[in-house]
């Protein structure tokens, strides 16, 4: 499938360089963990029950958030991208504001909307009983909000290149709306989805911010493996390399693996 | 090693690495000290362990005042400490609740309900440590709902709403003002916190800093005012 671009003709000496600078930048700070991970322990960490528990709960608390994502994302994003409405760059704007926010305005953001005393979450709490602060849905709804932007980036574009000619074929020849959005769009901006999908993904298990601040931080309920490094990087430095050792590995080996797989974007 | 200046742009700025128990005092005691010495203090908030652990890898702290022993001893492990730490103020709990009470909670008894939203923090924190040691005197088991990473983390919980009850030091409640209510702990179950402070840097005005908050009276009656003890 993968296509090589050879570049013919010599690159920039300043190029080669300032990529190398580029690469090192992110090559060093993972040399520098893993030449201080325990090695001869790994396993012994690896199999602490608090660790599994929190890389089970991660693990499912940031597929449900990359779900979601794509479930409200992708109709956003289409939205964005082919309907005129009024305050539409507001929205693009807000949609993707939770990506540059500092993670605990984000979390204290949620609490103010989604909390028990909230704008909203008063209600929630009030009507239906649901209280969202402390609890794993509570994860996925911060995972959820600084996830989610990435998606709509990824999509959002793809949408606006592909060729609305297909829809209005499709249309014509008497397709309902519905069947022109999941039989024509959704599969034109497939590549665009699965590296969105991805991204929000490992964004969500990455996330620590917002998730200590509005969700907390209790072993099986909301301690995700970024806070249970946090709290072993308190008391067991070597662990805590460990788990940050796992939470790099799940993620570079998606990362790796789906790279080829998925992501060759037509040129 | 020749005595170099403190950190920052200036030569008389200096960096104090404090718990997150004296964010307020600190504020206060700094002014003082600035104002007495011309001296400028840049502090930086966070908890004791989080703190420990920033000077022992390197932090451009001045001096360290944590809300424990334990914590100062890891920092004078790792042979940071220019002088022997001194205790300057002690601290002991309460627990913090929403403004006026609501829920009527009156003993550490009440503390045991499961219905009630409990937040502390760690026993690497000193609060979360001095917690366990209350709450095992009194004979009271407790279901936390979030260990935050440090005391403001509790306050500011309760503060919000989100979270029903927590266990703080007394100056915590007092520093929050109307924005919560404190229920005395018992004395038999209470425990006192010392609050050592050291300097981690050989220069004058860190060892400056050390003294006054030691020894001076005004360092003394600031600290009185929010609420810490006197050192026996």
């Amino acid at each position: 499938m993968s296509r090589d671009v050879r570049v013919t003709g010599r690159t920039p000496v300043v190029i080669v360089v300032l990529a190398s600078v580029a690469a090192l930048f992110f090559v060093l700070p993972f040399a520098g963990l893993m030449w201080r991970v325990p090695w001869s322990n790994l396993f012994d960490v690896l199999g602490d029950e608090d660790v599994i528990r929190a890389l089970s709960l991660s693990l499912r608390t940031s597929i449900v958030a990359a779900i979601l994502a794509a479930l409200l994302g992708v109709p956003l994003a289409w939205a964005l991208a082919r309907t005129r409405f009024p305050g539409r760059r507001f929205l693009r704007a807000v949609a993707t504001l939770s990506m540059v926010l500092p993670p605990v305005v984000g979390g204290v953001a949620l609490f103010f909307s989604f909390g028990r005393r909230g704008l909203f979450g008063q209600w929630l709490h009030e009507w239906f009983g649901i209280t969202l602060p402390f609890s794993t849905a509570g994860v996925i709804v911060a995972q959820l909000f600084v996830a989610m932007p990435f998606l709509v980036l990824a999509v959002e574009p793809a949408f606006r290149q592909s060729d609305p000619r297909y829809e209005d074929a499709a249309r014509s020849l008497g397709g309902s709306s519905w069947f022109v959005f999941t039989r024509v769009s959704l599969p034109a901006v497939r590549p665009a989805l699965a590296s969105g999908l991805l991204l929000a993904w490992a964004r969500a298990l990455g996330e620590f911010g917002a998730t200590i601040t509005f969700a907390g931080n209790l072993p099986g309920r909301t301690q995700t493996l970024p806070l249970a490094t946090y709290v072993a990087l308190e008391t067991e430095p070597t662990e805590a390399l460990v788990i940050s050792l796992l939470t790099i590995g799940i993620s570079f080996t998606m990362l790796l693996g789906l790279r080829d797989r998925w992501l060759e974007v037509d040129r | 090693m020749v005595a170099c200046g403190p950190s920052g742009s200036g030569t008389d700025t200096l960096t104090v690495f404090a718990t997150s128990s004296l964010t307020e005092a600190f504020e206060r005691l700094a002014q003082a000290f600035e104002s007495e010495t011309g001296i400028a203090v840049e502090s930086s908030f966070a908890s004791s362990s989080d703190l420990a652990k920033q000077i022992v890898e390197g932090a451009p702290a001045d001096v360290f005042a944590s809300a424990d022993n334990a914590n100062m001893n890891i920092v004078a492990e790792s042979g940071l400490l220019v002088d022997e730490p001194r205790v300057f103020a002690t601290n002991s709990l309460a627990i913090v609740v929403a403004p006026g009470n609501p829920l009527g909670i009156s003993t550490v008894d009440d503390l045991t309900d499961p219905d009630l939203v409990l937040v502390t923090c760690d026993e690497s924190v000193p609060i979360g440590r001095y917690t366990a040691e209350m709450l095992g005197r009194a004979g009271v088991v407790v279901s936390p709902d979030s260990y935050e990473e440090n005391v403001k983390g509790i306050v500011n919980k309760v503060a919000l709403g989100e979270a029903d009850v927590g266990i703080v030091y007394v100056t915590d409640v007092l520093a929050a003002g109307d924005s919560v209510t404190g229920v005395a702990v018992p004395d038999e179950y209470d425990v006192v916190a010392t609050y050592p402070i050291a300097a981690t840097r050989d220069s004058g005005a860190a060892r400056r800093f050390v003294e006054f908050v030691s020894d001076s009276e005004v360092a003394r009656d600031i600290l009185a005012d929010f609420g810490f003890g006197a050192p026996e």
